[in-house]
């Protein structure tokens, strides 16, 4: 086994925060809230490493001599910006906030115009991509419950057979959302499973 | 709720399903070793991403595994990780190529361990030469800024396919669409419903629910792997064996 320490290290954390959430013992549980109490710490770390890496990859591209990023340019200006104006006046100055969210809000909110053509142009395509019963039964549920929250039917909902529909209707994908919920929660236990055995170890050591 | 010393019923449920889970996982993956390991199931998908790997290799283009924006500390961590498992395998299998794959993140500790995970990848394969930090990018630290800064990454890098692994919401549409754009290939799964959706919609291949954690083991990387997804297998009839006793016993009165 290659690394041998830092698995070990690595199983012996994990099992200290997994026991201490199944085990009420009070050193147990405080063990486990330094460790996690750490791994924030770290994440913090990480974050900043993380925009460090952003930063120089897109200062290669402003720097290439070939396909020269213009845009790279500008955003790495705008984060020069940013960080200036939140360590000047500190990032929970009203002025800077309104600044930010300002900028941030509204490009945001473009995307997610963009994103509602797109996904209408992406329905309007599916059964290019995909055929078969599946893709018949996604598009009709989508439909369906377009119709059902449109609110369109909501005049006939003193008729007590439709309102059973209409209640029957909504209670399916909650019905169907907690099976693929289930699966996900089963996968994601093996996936930490697999980590505390150190079959699966996401870093090198 | 049922209580054992201050244990409480749900405390002990818990604890039971993930000794069960390890049990299994450990046994079966043993047991395979020393057999010839059990078939998986085909799932089309699987093969649409071995023809693009092969494609990608012979063209000399890039792969690019997009690793989501999972806080590493939260509750969907797991597809992150699993997003990182199919990164290293997908680094193995395309050492060859002209063209290394690219990872993108949207969260720092992402970010590091899939620099991380194509190190390992290389120094695996005696290749550690040929990896480069800036192949395992942060592409923004809101879902919004991350699929702003996978979009380029897509359009300027010579790729030909794309795996979409983690943890997303809705934008991730925005995504496949420019991937579309570029007539580029896309396996996609996800932990979020929401992504899900929207990404059988717009996806060349998607994988619906735990599907997601089956990448490593079809992409053959490990009995482990393989093992974990049939510690799965029992883990669900369990559950179901427990829902449909459950509803019998409340219909019967008993509990």
């Amino acid at each position: 086994m290659r690394a041998p320490i830092a698995t070990a290290i690595a199983i012996a954390v994990g099992l200290i925060v997994l026991l201490g959430y199944f085990i009420p013992l009070p050193i147990l549980q405080n063990i486990r809230e330094i460790l996690l109490g750490w791994a924030v710490t770290l994440a913090g770390v990480a974050a900043l490493v993380g925009i460090i890496n952003l930063i120089i990859t897109h200062w290669r591209r402003v720097s290439a001599t070939k396909n020269r990023d213009l845009y790279s340019a500008l955003l790495i200006l705008s984060f020069l910006l940013t960080v200036a104006a939140g360590v000047a006046l500190g990032p929970s100055n009203a002025q800077f906030q309104h600044v930010v969210t300002s900028i941030q809000v509204p490009i945001e909110g473009s995307l997610m115009a963009v994103l509602a053509i797109s996904l209408a142009y992406a329905s309007l395509r599916l059964f290019q991509k995909r055929k078969g019963l599946v893709a018949i039964v996604f598009v009709i549920s989508a439909l369906l419950f377009l119709l059902v929250t449109s609110g369109l039917l909501a005049a006939g909902s003193s008729n007590p057979i439709l309102a059973g529909v209409l209640t029957a209707i909504n209670q399916l994908p909650v019905a169907g959302a907690r099976g693929i919920l289930l699966g996900i929660a089963l996968g994601g236990l093996a996936t930490g499973l697999r980590i505390l055995m150190g079959a699966d170890r996401p870093f090198s050591g | 709720m049922i209580s054992v010393s201050g244990v409480g019923f749900n405390t002990i449920a818990g604890l039971l399903v993930v000794l069960i889970g390890a049990g299994a996982i450990f046994l079966i993956a043993v047991f395979d070793r020393k057999q010839s390991p059990r078939p998986l199931r085909p799932i089309a998908s699987f093969q649409s991403l071995r023809r693009a790997i092969g494609l990608a290799v012979e063209d000399g283009k890039r792969l690019h595994v997009s690793i989501g924006n999972a806080n590493i500390l939260s509750p969907n961590s797991a597809s992150a990780l699993v997003g990182l498992s199919t990164l290293n395998r997908i680094a193995q299998l395309s050492m060859i190529s002209d063209r290394p794959p690219i990872a993108s993140s949207g969260e720092g500790s992402l970010a590091i361990l899939s620099q991380d995970t194509l190190r390992d990848a290389y120094r695996s394969g005696n290749a550690l030469e040929q990896y480069d930090p800036m192949r395992a990018r942060l592409a923004g630290t809101t879902p919004m800024a991350y699929i702003a800064g996978a979009i380029p990454i897509i359009h300027d890098e010579s790729v030909a396919g794309n795996l979409l692994v983690g943890s997303y919401g809705s934008e991730v549409a925005l995504l496949t669409d420019a991937i579309d754009q570029q007539n580029a290939f896309s396996l996609a799964a996800s932990d979020s419903l929401t992504a899900q959706a929207a990404l059988y919609a717009t996806a060349n291949e998607t994988l619906i629910g735990e599907e997601l954690f089956a990448i490593p083991a079809y992409l053959q990387a490990g009995p482990f792997y393989t093992a974990s997804l049939h510690a799965q297998d029992i883990l669900r009839w369990i559950v179901i064996a427990v829902i449909l006793g459950g509803s019998a016993l409340k219909l019967l009165g008993i509990l």
